[in-house]
């Protein structure tokens, strides 16, 4: 049986006068992978903000397991079970990983004091188990400063990880990765089924998205333009309609 | 030698042992150049004495600061906030109480306003704190009709003057014990609570910070809060030790204060700082005129070694943090 997780209904969002997302309708499942492609600018990375409480929509509706909610701010949608992985990585250079790690969500006692001990313990476990750091020179007491790219995105990526979650939002997640790291984080997006959980997943790379992800969305100039389930369509197919967006502004939809 | 040198507390603390040894050295020279004054007490009673006035707020100050903000109006926060201090206990007959109260509670709402013009409008701190600053000592001004209050007779005497400022053994004024005790608890505060780590995720990375489920805005207004409470405290510690009112309480504090948090290796960029190092500041900048005046040179010297030292330190700390970068 399919069962809904999130909904989103007539989304609007406007950054002063620029409409960057218009009237967008989407639906996620649960244990599906749902790919956003669409050319840079699209307003991927704002409508999964919307999701995750970083922006709010100037209009329309969002449910959550089938019941309507309002996201505020990322430690509201934290709490429902929603993680991310921000194309930015969000991540703070000055401080230690340790506290880049729970920065928002802290492990503290009863008066707000953080547990120091427990947050690095917890982030070694992090870097070890989710990450699989092999460089010595990197500890939970180094700052996100003397990271490579690579390894930032792998502190965002495990961080994201550590935190369980029913969805979990990727935003170009292997951006910068080799091609090994690329493979592992490729291969999560797909075991993720088999928790029954969700992502969205956002990648430029067609070929990617394709194996990845169960249903692909096309998003263009804030729209959605075109909806394909993975047996409906096949990956030169995919590319082609990519392709015939790019150069003529339209996709042709044939049901 | 080496292995000390590479020890972790010395590379996560370059800062806080560098303005240390300055401190030191400083004081090496007042020692060796003035001894007849460095040698005895009354010099160092006299530190513990005037220090702690600005040394609090400096203290305070650097939470704002790490935020990558700064906040010019506590000058004239600490002048209303005496103000209505001075007015409540000569009216009720020296009730600490409501003085104490509302003296506070007016220092933290004029944070409030300076909070939620930085966030919600949208000011820039530094000019919004500039309109607070001339607002509040307006107020002070038509308020007092330029005319000071005395709270001698209801101050002099009780247990809240004890407790303030008067003199443990005899010896050690009671404004340092509290400056010492607050500046250990801010230190725990700003490195070992939520709203300190907090504090430095939003100076450093106000996107990132938010991304990672931080409140940006509170923090700030926070933060903008509690510094106008802590001036309203520095207010208070003034009038009991002065016993008297005058319109342009608190005027002074400006360069030393905010030169006690430079100096002391709070990074002018946000995201970085330490409450020890404005510590360290405070007893530098607190220490110069009297320390240049007993070395012999004039007092005209004051503000020009004083400007040296921020401008050298600033310097040093920015050049320290691009290398790094
Ligand atoms: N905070 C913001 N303020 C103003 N404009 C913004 C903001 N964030 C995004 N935009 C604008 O919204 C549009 C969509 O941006 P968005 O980042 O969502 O695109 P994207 O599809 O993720 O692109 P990319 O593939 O390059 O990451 C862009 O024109 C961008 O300039
Ligand atoms: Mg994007």
């Amino acid at each position: 049986m399919v069962e809904e997780l999130l909904k989103l209904q007539n989304i609007y969002k406007n950054f002063g006068n620029v409409k960057v997302l218009k009237d967008v309708n989407i639906k996620i499942n649960k244990g599906e992978v749902v790919a956003l492609i669409g050319d840079n600018g699209a307003g991927k990375s704002t409508l999964i903000k919307v999701i995750t409480g970083v922006h709010s929509p100037n209009s329309g509706k969002v449910f959550f397991k089938e019941k309507e909610v309002q996201i505020k701010s990322v430690a509201q949608s934290r709490k429902m079970g929603i993680e991310a992985v921000y194309q930015e990585r969000a991540l703070c250079d000055q401080q230690e990983l340790y506290r880049n790690i729970f920065a928002g969500r802290e492990i503290t006692n009863s008066f707000g004091f953080l547990d120091i001990k427990k947050q690095r313990k917890e982030a070694e476990k992090i870097l070890r188990d989710y990450i699989g750091f092999t460089s010595k020179a990197i500890t939970v007491d180094s700052q996100v400063m003397g990271l490579s790219g690579g390894e930032k995105q792998g502190v965002a990526f495990g961080r994201s990880l550590y935190f369980n979650s029913d969805l979990i939002v990727l935003d170009e997640p292997t951006m910068g990765l080799s091609i090994q790291e690329t493979e592992k984080v490729l291969n999560f997006v797909k075991g993720l089924k088999n928790e029954n959980k969700s992502a969205i997943f956002i990648d430029h790379n067609i070929i990617h998205v394709y194996g990845a992800a169960d249903r692909f969305i096309i998003l263009d100039r804030g729209e959605v333009v075109g909806e394909f389930n993975k047996e409906d369509i096949s990956r030169e197919e995919l590319v082609q309609k990519m392709i015939q967006l790019h150069e003529s502004g339209k996709i042709k939809v044939e049901d | 030698m080496n292995n000390l040198l590479n020890s972790y507390f010395v590379k996560t603390h370059k800062l806080e042992i560098s303005i240390t040894i300055i401190a030191v050295v400083l004081f090496l020279i007042y020692f060796l150049g003035a001894p007849h004054v460095f040698t005895r007490f009354p010099i160092y009673r006299a530190f513990m004495q005037s220090m702690p006035f600005f040394g609090i707020i400096a203290i305070s100050a650097t939470f704002v600061v790490t935020l990558g903000e700064i906040d010019l109006s506590f000058p004239s926060i600490v002048g209303i906030t005496s103000l209505i201090f001075g007015i409540i206990m000569t009216s009720t007959d020296g009730n600490f109480f409501i003085a104490f109260i509302l003296a506070t509670s007016l220092g933290m709402f004029a944070g409030l306003v300076n909070g939620l013009l930085v966030t919600k409008i949208g000011i820039p701190s530094i000019v919004a704190t500039i309109g607070t600053l001339f607002f509040w000592r307006g107020l002070v001004n038509v308020i007092s009709q330029g005319s000071g209050i005395a709270i001698v007779d209801v101050a002099d005497g009780t247990w809240h003057h004890m407790i303030f400022v008067e003199k443990l053994f005899g010896k050690i004024p009671m404004q340092f014990i509290w400056f010492i005790v607050l500046t250990g608890l801010m230190q725990w505060v700003y490195r070992y609570h939520k709203f300190g780590n907090h504090i430095h995720f939003v100076g450093d990375n106000k996107a990132s910070a938010q991304m990672m489920g931080i409140n940006v805005d509170n923090v700030k207004i926070i933060a903008f809060v509690q510094l106008g409470f802590f001036s309203a405290l520095a207010g208070i510690f003034t009038m009991y030790e002065m016993l008297y009112f005058w319109p342009t309480q608190g005027e002074g504090l400006m360069l030393t204060t905010l030169a006690a948090v430079f100096v002391g290796g709070t990074s002018v960029f946000g995201g970085k700082g330490t409450i020890f190092g404005t510590f360290i500041g405070v007893l530098i900048i607190g220490s110069l005129e009297s320390g240049i005046v007993a070395l012999g040179l004039s007092g005209f010297y004051v503000k020009f070694i004083n400007g040296l030292m921020i401008t050298v330190a600033v310097t040093v700390y920015a050049l320290i943090q691009r290398r790094k970068n």
